[in-house]
């Protein structure tokens, strides 16, 4: 039974970082119909920045800050700092492209994704790079059969108090209402009021913001980055928010930790081996009864 | 003396084709001014211009002497145009509620008028009151077109632009939007209506204008309009407009 349990924890560990990354597919697709390729590698910047305080930061930082001090200064630049490459590639990669349609934007997406990586290649290197090993308490708690570590606790808390706070953002105020308004149709919401430039801001310096931070996560959750991390990342996190329901906010956190859970579950019972597999079995199914994913829009429009 | 809102020699193009030429129109202090056309008319286009959403071509669109021309639309409803579209667009997966919230959208900061105003709209239509916390896309038409009214009027414009409110609407209907646009004008909101039940848009107006393929084909009114042969038979029904006060749309788009 605990080994269930357990599972289930490391499951909605990993789930969050693919919600956290899937929030921001899903924000961008949409607000602006786009599938923002980048934003996988947004996440390995972000990782790999916070990586750079943490490790050449970090004796400094430490003896002034205390090691909190230190992390959060590591959550907090590469947050910020992926929020202005956010922005940035909007204007650059997407905003001239937006008028020619929607092919021309998913090869300019790709492009940027290729750029970023190579960008991170070459300013890193091509290995792997290793997050320092004692940055937090390797501190053990026993909570009845479970077995959890206080690195676990601490990425699980501050994942779901920053989905709770966008979850607050988008559904309880009036401006998150003014995002999903624009989500579903832009014309309308401008009659409304909403500036349409204000919420692609939003979603293009919230989204890579959030995935930065992730990347820190897991960073410290594997100790181990690579510049291509990226990719696999930003397929399962991809297919998260295509779980929940492309485009759908709360969508995109639930399919996230759905995807976690079973990819740990499908590991621990099926075959660790075929985890992916089994991942993309679970979408397959989805698209084919659910096409709108698990909280899609329903489209109840009277004509 | 400076109109409320005045259009002067408005053209608008999609594409290369024209789809408004030199249309002038003006809307007093006050007043209800109707605007009938046939399908394809240019009807909402000219109400899409006013409002932003299309960009004019030539001429230019006046609000108290300000010229309009090439304000974005989220700038145009915060001087205090707004519009009802075609078809009325109420976000399905919002509330009712957050509809007329994001209606007051420009205010969103003055807690008490969004209030007052939310107030107005629900004494208005009581239905709304009603169904506040439910989806819009699970309202009937009739209650759509209602929300799209009110949610138009939550930013307490002084023009309101209403986009064919009654179609698609049962006669009973019908009857009640129109008693509700005049009572909203009662209230000092001067209104643009651009309608193709003409019997009903002429009645509840002080004057109106035809559009025809983009043209200005007539204005004056709603007397004068109402006894012209031509407007009579392509507008009115012509002699059948006694027994069938309600002529049946042709489409909609
Ligand atoms: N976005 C667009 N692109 C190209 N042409 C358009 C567009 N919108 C409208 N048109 C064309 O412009 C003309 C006027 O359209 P508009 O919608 O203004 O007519 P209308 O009088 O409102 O008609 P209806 O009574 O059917 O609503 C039509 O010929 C229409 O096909
Ligand atoms: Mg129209």
């Amino acid at each position: 039974m605990h080994v269930i349990l357990e599972q289930i924890i490391n499951g909605l560990t990993i789930g969050s970082f693919y919600a956290l990354i899937a929030l921001g597919y899903s924000m961008v697709y949409g607000v602006l119909k786009l599938i923002n390729f980048a934003h996988g590698d947004f996440f390995t910047l972000g990782s790999y920045l916070g990586y750079t305080v943490l490790v050449f930061g970090a004796a400094f930082m430490t003896a002034h800050f205390g090691l909190w001090g230190a992390l959060i200064a590591a959550l907090v630049f590469a947050g910020v700092s992926l929020a202005i490459v956010g922005l940035i590639v909007e204007r650059v990669a997407y905003r001239p492209v937006y008028p020619a349609g929607r092919l021309p934007a998913v090869v300019s997406a790709l492009g940027a994704s290729i750029f970023l990586q190579n960008t991170i290649m070459v300013g890193w290197g091509p290995r792997f790079q290793a997050y320092p090993a004692t940055l937090i308490p390797n501190v053990h708690i026993q909570l009845g059969s479970i077995h959890l570590t206080l690195l676990q606790i601490m990425i699980l808390l501050l994942s779901f108090a920053l989905m709770g706070t966008l979850y607050y953002i988008v559904q309880k105020t009036t401006f998150g209402a003014a995002i999903r308004a624009t989500a579903h149709d832009r014309k309308t919401a401008s009659l409304m009021g909403i500036n349409i430039n204000k919420v692609i801001l939003f979603v293009f310096t919230l989204g890579p913001a959030l995935g930065a931070v992730t990347g820190i996560m897991v960073g410290m959750y594997y100790r181990q980055i690579s510049f291509t991390m990226g990719w696999n990342y930003g397929l399962k996190a991809f297919t998260a928010s295509v779980l929940g329901g492309i485009g759908n906010i709360p969508g995109a956190m639930l399919g996230g930790l759905i995807l976690g859970v079973l990819e740990m579950l499908g590991a621990a019972y099926i075959s660790a081996a075929w985890k992916d597999v089994f991942v993309f079995i679970i979408l397959i199914l989805v698209l084919i009864f659910r096409p709108t994913g698990i909280l899609g829009e329903k489209t109840a429009e009277k004509v | 003396m400076t109109s409320l809102l005045s259009i002067e020699r408005l053209s608008i193009f999609y594409g290369g084709i024209q789809v408004l030429h030199d249309v002038s129109i003006h809307l007093e202090q006050g007043e209800i001014v109707s605007v009938l056309g046939a399908n394809g008319a240019g009807k909402s286009t000219l109400l899409q211009a006013v409002s932003g959403l299309v960009p004019i071509g030539s001429g230019s669109v006046f609000f108290r002497g300000e010229k309009l021309n090439s304000i974005p639309p989220y700038e145009i409803v915060r001087k205090g145009i707004s519009l009802s579209p075609e078809g009325r667009r109420v976000f399905p997966t919002l509330t009712v509620e957050e509809n007329l919230n994001l209606g007051a959208y420009t205010r969103k900061r003055m807690k008490d008028e969004v209030r007052e105003a939310k107030d107005r709209v629900f004494s208005l239509f009581p239905i709304l009151s009603e169904r506040r916390r439910q989806l819009s896309g699970t309202l009937s038409g009739g209650e759509q077109q209602m929300l799209a009214i009110g949610r138009a009027l939550m930013s307490s414009p002084k023009v309101l632009l209403l986009d064919e409110p009654s179609l698609g609407l049962a006669p009973i209907l019908v009857k009640q939007i129109f008693d509700i646009i005049s009572e909203i004008n009662s209230q000092g909101t001067s209104i643009l209506l651009v309608e193709q039940n003409a019997h009903k848009a002429l009645n509840i107006a002080s004057r109106g204008y035809v559009l025809e393929n983009g043209h200005l084909a007539a204005s004056g009114p709603t007397a004068s309009l109402r006894s012209d042969k031509k407007i009579q038979e392509a507008y009115l029904g012509g002699a059948a407009l006694k027994k069938r006060p309600f002529p049946a749309k042709t489409g909609q788009s």
